[in-house]
């Protein structure tokens, strides 16, 4: 007789914010409330520019989607797409959630860091991310379920910090940002 | 450091070419709060009272709201300012949109035009870097068409563009400033634009907008949106569909047009078709919009959809809001594809969407009378709509008629002679009005339309229903989560006002009851003014989420200037004081303070002379209107009042009473 041994089962929450971009109505009130969700301190200043959240907003084309910040990326793509959807064209790469050298989109507009939608990730948490609790028009709408998955797929995502890191070096090189922090760090040791 | 406001305006002088980022002194902030009141203090300070509109000497403001840029919901207005070619008088149009926003995210509270381009410019304004750049190449181009371009070839989709079309350029004196879905249309600012030759002006920001104290901003901005979530599934019983929700209206939402049709006047505001509104057009006008209407939209940060996207058969595609969705279909006494199809080329144009119609429709009735006659129209089609089209493009090119009819119906009738004067008989301070007839006076309306400063009685009304309610118990079911009230007075008001009988119009609201609920509708518009609230989720409205007992929190914790009710009020009724002594300087006086002589058909000429000084009393004002030299030393313009003695203006509390002369010299000022 054989017996097989199961991996240990691991649930993990799964958040998904619906996107019905048939509801939008081009406010950018999720912008607005990201950015100042994100602010240090928190709710200090607003700034669309500074949103892990875009409005793609054309109305006299009739487009309106609502785009996240997704991961950061090195390097642009080989090729880039356009999507044609009911007629209607839009831009190169609209619909990518990188945060990427080819475009300004997903980055501080000062320092050029990149930016990850956290879907508000706070402590206590909150019911919902803060753009979907502004979106009254119900384009944004949320929900979480739990999956079971196996125990090795889970890959530790890189935190905001080490992706921050990530495009100085991609930008200066590693030398330079090892250098400036150890200049940094006798400055304030 | 400054908060909610950048601190910083950009004054631009058009005549050198020279642009400057200007700090603001943050006692002018908390004096005057933002908006329309310090717009006005430059107005003030800067351009002498004799200057002439078209002139280099006037300023044409761009001002945010003090909130603008905030999460505070709605604070997205842009408070254009100047003074109008029409009225002569001060102008403070205001629009809607992303461009204050947009203006306070590139780090600016205003932008400050002076002076006159020699050559057709726009201005591209992207945080540090301003540019005044040639616009040669956009001359003649529409409105929404000059915002297209400017995006592409600045390669900004992201930039917000405000800009004239042909009327602008032309000096139409009802020329609008577009700026997507919005506009800033009365009185003439777009002719003010266009005199400066200044054919947009697109913004670009990524800065930040500062908040003094967060938490508490934030909790108060989340009970605003509770509250119009509240108010949304709990449409108010009672009052017509366009008040029974909020909205600056949510006329592109709503097909039932019964009351607009049936109460409001066709043509050149004169007939009143009772019985107009079934099913047949009803069901026709709603397949008209739904047919062209792609989404109903926003402006920046509002949930409320008042706008709607409409593209009509072989046309570009624009933005439509509030009641230039009827104002055309009834001049022509025609239908909503008309209106619809003719409010693109207006918008493209940039007019004024209740001047335009009003004025063809007084054409129209001239010719009718034989005071215009056939070959003043040499080449005009024979049917109504046909010949609506081909005014509009007489009016915007200044060709032949149009350019008498460009001057709107009061300038034009001047022009005209032959008893044409007659004809234009619908305007406040020879400023077109809505087109309503009514029967019996409203004391409360007779003053809002006497003395409300901006000349639209849409922007001094809202807060108190505007008739009363049929039965008693309605009224106390109304009153029941009436928190929004400065005081519990307005109530008892609001019980007692019936709709026929002694407690009804014209007697009851009596003066006290009249000036109060008139003092409290305009108090909170001149609060949004500053502040750049949409009227539509808060002064033009009933039970608003917006209201005098949370509104000065929203400036303390916004701002960090210390704020309650009281001094908010004082803010409110110092800027609402300012405004007239601006007006007061160039000639108003209360000769020019009447409504249109045939808005209501019941008028009693005694009762309005003793509510109209009833309430002038009230403001601090003497019988002339003019702010007395107490009430303005009170209000901490004592610089005003030092003006107005210095040019003999009657200032003191007995002028007006005793001089018969002065209020007899009733011809108007030109």
């Amino acid at each position: 007789m054989e017996t097989t041994v199961q991996a240990p089962k691991k649930t993990k929450i799964i958040k998904t914010i619906h996107i019905n971009v048939d509801e939008c109505n081009g406010c950018r009130a999720c912008e607005m409330i990201c950015s100042a969700f994100h602010a240090e301190p928190k709710y200090s200043s607003s700034n669309p520019a500074r949103s892990r959240i875009r409005v793609i907003r054309d109305p006299m084309r009739d487009l309106y989607i609502p785009v996240y910040a997704g991961e950061y990326t090195p390097a642009e793509c080989a090729g880039r797409d356009r999507y044609t959807i009911d007629g209607k064209a839009y831009d190169e790469c609209a619909f990518c959630r990188a945060s990427c050298p080819s475009r300004a989109e997903f980055k501080e507009p000062d320092s050029g860091l990149p930016l990850k939608c956290d879907m508000c990730e706070s402590d206590p948490p909150l019911d919902q991310p803060m753009c979907v609790e502004w979106c009254l028009t119900d384009a944004l709408t949320y929900e979480e379920r739990e999956e079971e998955v196996e125990a090795e797929e889970e890959e530790e995502a890189m935190d905001e910090m080490e992706a921050g890191l990530e495009s100085l070096v991609s930008r200066f090189g590693l030398k330079k940002v090892m250098d400036g922090l150890a200049r940094m760090s006798k400055r304030n040791p | 450091m400054r908060y909610a406001e950048t601190g910083f305006n950009l004054e631009v002088d058009l005549t050198r070419g020279n642009v400057e980022r200007v700090a603001t002194d943050p006692a002018l902030t908390e004096t005057y709060l933002g908006g329309l009141g310090t717009n006005a203090k430059i107005l003030w300070d800067r351009v002498p009272p004799e200057a002439d509109p078209f002139s280099e000497e006037n300023l044409l403001i761009f001002g945010t709201g003090l909130l603008c840029g905030t999460p505070a919901t709605g604070a997205n207005r842009t408070i254009v300012s100047t003074f109008s070619p029409q009225t002569q008088l001060m102008a403070f149009s205001m629009m809607g949109g992303f461009w204050a926003p947009e203006l306070k995210f590139a780090g600016y509270d205003k932008v400050v035009l002076r002076g006159r381009s020699p050559d057709l410019v726009y201005l591209w304004i992207h945080n540090d870097r301003v540019e005044i750049r040639d616009a040669s190449h956009l001359a003649g181009k529409g409105s929404l068409e000059t915002a297209e371009q400017i995006r592409r070839e600045l390669k900004e989709p992201k930039a917000q563009v405000a800009s004239i079309g042909l009327a602008g350029e032309n000096r139409v004196l009802f020329a609008s400033i577009e700026q997507g879905r919005s506009s800033a249309s009365r009185a003439g600012i777009g002719a003010v634009m266009g005199d400066k030759r200044v054919k947009a002006i697109a913004v670009r920001g990524t800065k930040d907008v500062n908040i003094a104290r967060p938490e508490p901003f934030l909790e108060l901005c989340k009970e605003v949106l509770a509250y119009i979530q509240w108010r949304e599934d709990h449409p108010i019983k009672g009052v017509i569909p366009i008040l029974a929700v909020l909205g600056s209206p949510q006329e592109m939402a709503i097909h039932d047009e019964k009351w607009h049709t049936e109460n409001f006047s066709w043509g050149n505001a004169r007939v009143r078709r009772r019985d107009f509104w079934n099913d047949e057009i009803a069901k026709q006008w709603t397949d008209t919009l739904e047919g062209s209407r792609s989404r109903l939209i926003s402006c920046y940060n509002c949930p409320l959809r008042c706008g709607g996207t409409l593209s009509l058969p072989g046309l570009q595609t624009y933005m439509m809001k509030c009641f230039s969705k009827l104002t055309y279909t009834m001049a022509a006494f025609s239908d909503l594809e008309f209106g619809l199809t003719i409010a693109q080329k207006a918008t493209e144009y940039g007019v004024d969407g209740y001047t335009a119609p009003q004025t063809m429709a007084f054409a129209l009735e001239l010719l009718e009378n034989g005071i215009l006659t056939e070959k003043d129209f040499p080449g005009m089609p024979e049917d109504t709509e046909g010949r609506f089209f081909w005014l509009l493009d007489r009016i915007v090119r200044r060709e032949g008629i149009g350019d008498v009819l460009a001057d709107g119906t009061h300038w034009a009738a001047k022009k005209i002679g032959k008893g044409a004067e007659a004809y234009a008989h619908n305007n406040i301070k020879k400023h077109e009005q809505l087109p309503l007839k009514l029967g019996m006076l409203n004391p409360v309306y007779y003053l809002m339309y006497c003395t409300g400063e901006k000349i639209n009685i849409t922007q001094i009304e809202g807060q108190f229903p505007q008739a009363a309610f049929p039965k008693r118990e309605h009224r106390e079911k109304f009153v029941k989560d009436w928190f929004q009230v400065p005081d519990e007075k307005f109530k008892r008001y609001f019980l007692e006002w019936e709709p026929r009988g002694e407690k009804s119009n014209p007697n009851y609201p009596d003066a006290q009851a009249a000036c109060d609920i008139v003092d409290w509708q305009e108090r909170m518009h001149y609060i949004d003014d500053a502040l750049g609230i949409c009227a539509g989720v808060s002064s033009f409205h009933l039970k608003p989420p917006y209201h005098i007992h949370n509104l000065p929190k929203f400036v303390t914790a916004g701002t960090g200037i210390q704020m309650d009710e009281e001094a908010l009020t004082a803010v409110a009724n110092r800027n609402r004081n300012l405004i007239r002594a601006i007006n007061i300087r160039r000639g108003m006086r209360r000769k020019d303070e009447k409504p249109p002589e045939d808005h209501w058909k019941k008028r009693f000429p005694e009762l309005e002379s003793d509510l109209l000084s009833a309430y002038y009393r009230y403001k601090g004002w003497n019988l002339q209107g003019i702010p007395t030299h107490g009430s303005l030393k009170k209000l901490g313009l004592g610089y005003v009042s030092e003006d107005f003695a210095k040019r003999g203006i009657p200032a003191d509390d007995d002028a007006g009473e005793a001089s018969p002369a002065e209020a007899a010299a009733g011809e108007e000022t030109t």
